[in-house]
């Protein structure tokens, strides 16, 4: 080969290779679901409000059947698919949780217990299989079929346990991001942010349908069934 | 046994039998890799066209959204795709309907085209596996790079969690699995023939195939990014690799071809060993590295059944739910960590030994004396070998194994120790009043010895079960082992390619900018590792993404220290690629002033190696002795033959 | 060669005696060295003392510190020397070495040293694995070594990715914080949930992987107050970086206190917990599994195979 044709052939396999790993990087490694910003703007020490929900499937995504969280966006009012949440360092956050999916039984009954919020307590109202009311700390899901969801913190120690529609519920959502026509669960309680750094957040009932001890799919992939709270 | 008799005429250059006819097509129409990506993209979509034909209907498929069953058959129809493309099974099915097969006389063609074939000569494949090999490790230390800056801050994560646990796995298994044939497939299919006096390998096919299942399994477990990775790094730990999606399958596949890819090399060259050496070639005059070679081999080829055997009983519970190793159902977690490290320890001497080999075989050189103690360094790698089967548990110490056995792996793991501080009592001798050149190829051996020092006695020290209650699982293992594989494969690696280049091209690489790279590369390779282990023992885990905040600054260095290391291995690449493409300086006699039987003929080989089988007349270890005569005879008359076994030499 | 005739007064011949320098510059060095191991860095050395097993470990790490740093500046000194002395000054005059193949002595000596080195070594960690209970170490279900007098008892529950702890002698109570007394054997059995965790707790020297239906019995016994940093060191999935907590390690009185405390408060949610049992199967919860039938639900466990007591699919 030519001189001319050999520089020609290294610098072209140099730089398909450099497009090869910034291609891979950026598309497949660094790629996030969108972080949904809260208090911005807002004066320190003024309470934040987060309204979040979850999907039994998620419409959104490569993964439609995918048990999802939406968080509605405090900018624009439109349901975002993420599980990235970014607060203010030592405020009171309002949550205010819409659950539209159906129960399962928890894998351990420690998480039935409300932790971390204030006062220890949920508030939940709604068609749910279980209790109804202002000041909910233990939900049993060994007798009910009760829970559906768990919001746990663990490094913050907050866990709170969603309840699930009742399984023979009419009206349920198939299509996400869920509109409040269809049946629901309500569920509102409250905690305060500790000081800067990234929380992550996970569910504790298992399930990732076909998958061993259901811990897998939407389990452990960020953006469904888990994520951070970003503390900044 | 040697070959007895001369044959009558010269043999096909790499071996193949009696020709058929004359392949004398277009290069476009041979098979060879353009046919084998053709073959590779028909093979995927039918493959997956076929999962999802049989198990679209399938409970799991349905709830877990995702078909498994698609996916591995796509990858496995893909890989015979790909091969069929190359033409791997194209003389099979001729023999079968009675058509003699093609002629390979020529090698595969001529000039560049024929690295992008299957062909029979293996020193062709030799040069096929090191430019593979050099890719494979290159892509796998930019892996490594990525988990370095994501471990500069304890708290500021780069990537998210479930990326970064993908690219350890991706770092980890590519490594893991495509460096067993690091040596042994660039050096050992190219030199071994040549230096037991042979002109072609026992089983060029398979030799052959060997490699380009090397290409296939590293793009299957390239391609599992796009399904999202596999959260289970290189170990593949049941059940978390049963409940894991779909990336889990590039690893279990990859692994398994990478698997059936070490047991044919293995066996072709134990077979050559035994069998294709040359007239007076005794066991007594094989030079050191064959000797790691055949050690090597036969470990490849008793421990890598056990690895395809786990793969496939990983695939079955993924795919078709046995449950093997899903406690649920009767599985059990430990049977899949068994099966593994039998495979596992095996595997990492298999790394090791050929590393052993290269240096040994480079001192006597660079020393101009004969090398010491080689009784006892061959009978080391053979102690190795037998006894890497017997110490896998100590991988398992913490796991709640039987209690009772964990005093029993201490021992034997401990008593491991002993051969392979034979290369070290081997060394120290040769360097006795020895006459020692600093040439690049003996740097890097000397770093081989000092590395492998370090990571040899904190193994000793991970073998005492007590001690090994704090530092498994965490960064003193990851510090043990890079210094035994990294510092000692790899920088073995280095210096026999600094050693053999001039040997296999008739090039040799830059050696000002050798010394360069062997001196960055010594002292950033030491500076990454050597903090680990108070990483370790200070209580940070293996592939984790958060760490103590104290131990940040100790990471920090390590960070620093491997991003420069990595610019090492640039350097290592821009001297490679510029002195095989651009300067290409000859290098054509025996630079190195070299006894091994491999130097007596011109660099590069001609086709079949030698013109004649030789008479081998003594070891290639013959230095500082007055009387020494050749190391062989290359043009022996025809009938000396009978005298050439009660010829001279030791 | 390089050799002076004129010092033909050693032992070795002509030339002066490389073996005695060799030994002259190793022995001052090895000594130096294992006096500031054994001395100055032993009692740093990790992981610490907090614990029985911790100062067992530390112990062995300081033992097997002493008996490798002398081996490692063994042969780091001759290979050093040996490069020193006989490299090729000038031009290199392509003459060789002197043509030795071996040694029988050395040979000998070195497989001896070697092979004695290690049956030592083996013999001591044998030794000390026993000792001192177990070293810390998960002995499995069917443990062999076991401390002296009742133990506290604390079950680890390993799950993807939390670790939480269960009293049995305190009502079978679970919590999310760690918290032992001073002075008392503990008794940590250790299981998991899903899949292959390990329980490392880091200041009590205590390492035992957490495996699924499987108890795996590990004991220490905790000699100094403070905080235990808890990590999981077993790549379990997604979170595994991020499993970790902080125990405590408080005085008996503090302990009981809080142990009872923590039954009483914690009581309504024991009761939904199942039994205490050494090993759980949460994929089948017996009073649900009738329910899950006729609702066709998955059960606890994805029903990655199906319904366990129904095996027809609803």
């Amino acid at each position: 080969m030519s001189l001319t044709a050999r520089i020609i052939t290294v610098a072209a396999a140099f730089l398909a290779l450099t497009a090869g790993v910034v291609f891979v990087l950026a598309h497949y490694l660094l790629a996030e679901p969108p972080t949904v910003v809260f208090g911005a703007g807002q004066a320190p020490g003024q309470p934040v409000s987060m309204t979040i929900m979850t999907d039994p499937v998620n419409d959104v995504s490569s993964h439609p059947d995918w048990v999802s969280y939406f968080v509605k966006s405090p900018q624009t009012g439109q349901w975002v698919h993420s599980t990235i949440w970014q607060l203010p360092p030592h405020t009171r956050v309002n949550v205010t949780a819409y659950q539209f999916d159906t129960c399962d039984p928890l894998r351990n009954q420690l998480m039935g217990e409300v932790t971390g919020t204030v006062g220890n307590v949920m508030a939940v109202s709604g068609e749910a299989d279980g209790l109804n009311g202002p000041g909910i700390s233990v939900v049993n899901s060994d007798t009910t079929c009760g829970v559906a969801h768990t919001f746990n913190v663990p490094e913050l120690g907050i866990n709170v346990p969603f309840e699930g529609i009742l399984y023979t519920a009419k009206n349920q959502c198939t299509l996400a991001p869920c509109a409040m026509s269809f049946t629901h669960v309500t569920t509102t309680f409250s905690f305060i942010t500790p000081g800067p750094g990234d929380y992550r957040w996970q569910c504790f009932i298992p399930c990732g349908l076909a998958s061993v001890d259901g811990n897998g799919h939407a389990m452990s992939t960020i953006g469904f069934m888990t994520g951070y709270l970003d503390v900044a | 046994m040697a070959i007895e008799t001369q044959p009558e005429k010269a043999e096909h250059s790499g071996g193949g039998g009696p020709g058929g006819p004359p392949a004398a097509r277009p290069w476009w129409m041979r098979p060879a890799i353009h046919t084998a990506i053709l073959g590779a993209v028909l093979g995927y979509f039918l493959g997956h066209w076929l999962g999802n034909f049989v198990a679209s209907g399938y409970q799991q498929v349905v709830e877990g959204d995702e078909n498994n069953f698609a996916i591995v058959f796509g990858y496995l129809a893909a890989t015979a795709g790909f091969l069929a493309g190359l033409g791997v099974f194209n003389d099979l099915l001729r023999q079968m309907v009675g058509l003699p097969p093609r002629d390979h006389d020529d090698g595969g063609g001529s000039g560049l085209a024929r690295y992008f074939r299957f062909t029979l000569d293996h020193k062709v494949v030799g040069i096929q596996y090191l430019v593979g090999m050099i890719i494979y490790f290159c892509t796998a230390g930019l892996f490594a790079m990525a988990i370095r800056t994501e471990l500069l801050s304890p708290s500021y994560h780069l990537f998210n969690a479930g990326a970064y646990i993908e690219i350890v796995g991706e770092h980890g298994t590519m490594m893991m699995m495509l460096m067993s044939s690091l040596v042994l497939g660039p050096f050992g299919n190219y030199l071994v023939p040549i230096m037991i006096g042979s002109k072609r390998v026992a089983f060029p096919r398979m030799e052959a195939l060997s490699f380009w299942l090397t290409p296939c399994a590293f793009l299957i477990l390239l391609s599992g990014l796009l399904f999202g990775g596999f959260p289970f790094g290189w170990t593949g730990y049941a059940p978390l690799s049963i409940q894991a999606t779909q990336g889990a399958d590039s690893y279990a596949v990859a692994f398994g071809l990478m698997g059936i890819s070490i047991i044919l090399a293995g066996f072709n060259m134990v077979c050559t060993i035994i069998c294709y050496r040359a007239p007076g070639m005794r066991w007594s005059r094989l030079p050191i590295f064959v000797w790691s070679m055949l050690t090597t081999a036969l470990l490849m080829v008793l421990a890598a059944p056990v690895l395809v055997g786990g793969m496939y009983m990983m695939l079955t519970d993924r795919t078709v739910q046995t449950a093997f190793f899903v406690p649920d159902l009767g599985g059990s977690s430990y049977l899949y960590e068994n099966l593994f490290w039998f495979f596992g320890h095996p595997e990492v001497y298999i790394l090791a030994l050929p590393g052993f080999g290269i240096v040994s075989e480079i001192i006597p050189v660079f020393t101009r004396k004969p090398l010491f103690g080689y009784k006892v360094s061959a009978a080391g790698m053979f102690g190795v070998a037998i006894l890497s089967f017997f110490v896998w548990q100590h991988h398992l110490f913490d796991s709640g194994m039987d209690p009772d056995m964990r005093p029993l792996f201490m021992i034997t793991t401990e008593l491991i120790s002993i051969p392979t501080g034979f290369i070290y009592l081997v060394a120290l001798g040769t360097f006795w009043k020895a006459r020692f050149r600093f040439s690049v190829p003996m740097l890097f051996a000397l770093g081989m010895y000092f590395n492998f020092l370090i990571g040899g006695i904190s193994g000793v020290m991970l073998s005492d079960v007590p001690a090994d209650t704090t530092a498994h699982g965490s960064f003193f293992v990851m510090a043990h082992f890079h210094y035994t594989i990294m510092g000692g494969l790899v920088f073995a690696f280095m210096a026999g390619l600094y050693y053999w280049l001039p040997k296999m091209t008739g090039i040799r690489l830059n050696l000002r900018l050798g010394k360069i790279q062997f001196w960055t590369m010594f002292v950033f390779f030491n500076s990454t590792f050597l903090p680990m282990f108070a990483i370790g023992e200070a209580g940070q885990p293996r592939r984790v993404f958060e760490y103590a905040a104290n131990l940040q600054t100790l990471n920090d260095w390590s960070s620093i220290s491997s991003f420069l290391l990595g610019g090492s291995i640039l350097l290592f690449v821009i001297n490679f690629i510029w002195s095989t493409v651009f300067a290409r300086v000859r290098e054509e006699g025996n630079p190195w002033r070299s006894r091994g039987l491999e130097w007596q003929i011109p660099s590069p080989p001609p086709p079949d190696n030698f013109e004649h089988i030789p008479v081998v007349l003594s070891d290639p270890y013959r230095y500082g002795f007055k009387d020494a005569g050749p190391v062989a005879d290359l043009y022996p008359p025809a009938g000396v033959i009978s005298g050439a076994l009660t010829g001279s030499g030791a | 060669m390089a050799e002076t005739a004129g010092v033909a007064a050693q032992p070795s011949g002509a030339g002066p005696n490389h073996g005695l320098r060799i030994l002259l510059l190793w022995l001052p060095a090895a000594l130096a060295a294992d006096l500031v191991i054994w001395f100055v860095w032993g009692p740093h050395l990790p992981p610490g003392d907090m614990s029985s097993s911790a100062a067992s470990q530390q112990f062995d790490l300081r033992v097997l510190a002493v008996l490798a740093a002398p081996v490692f500046l063994a042969v780091l000194i001759c290979a050093g020397y040996s490069m020193i002395t006989w490299r090729v000054r000038g031009d290199d005059d392509g003459e060789d070495g002197p043509p030795i193949e071996g040694n029988a002595k050395v040979q000998v000596s070195w497989i001896a040293i070697s092979s004695a080195l290690i049956l030592g070594l083996a013999a001591f960690g044998t030794y000390q694995l026993i000792a001192p209970a177990g070293a810390g170490a998960g002995e499995g279900p069917q443990p062999i070594w076991q401390p002296d007098g009742k133990p506290v008892v604390v079950q680890v529950i390993a799950q993807q990715w939390l670790f939480t702890y269960r009293y049995p002698q305190y009502g079978g109570v679970e919590t999310t914080q760690l918290e032992l007394p001073v002075g008392e054997p503990v008794q940590f059995n250790v299981t998991s949930l899903d899949v292959i965790h390990s329980f490392w707790a880091y200041q009590l020297g205590v390492k035992a992987d957490a495996n699924p239906q499987v108890n795996n019995v590990a004991y220490t016994t905790p000699e100094h107050a403070g905080t235990v940093t808890v990590r999981c060191a077993e790549l379990c999935g997604l979170w595994h970086g991020a499993m970790y907590d902080y125990g405590k390690v408080v005085s008996v009185a503090a302990f009981q206190a809080w142990a009872h405390r923590t039954e009483t408060s914690m009581a309504k949610i024991t009761k939904t917990l199942p039994p205490y049992a050494l090993i759980y199967t949460p994929n089948e919860i017996k009073g649900l599994a009738n329910f899950y039938y006729q609702a066709g639900l998955p059960g606890a466990g994805g029903g990655y195979y199906g319904n366990q007591y129904y095996p027809d699919e609803p």
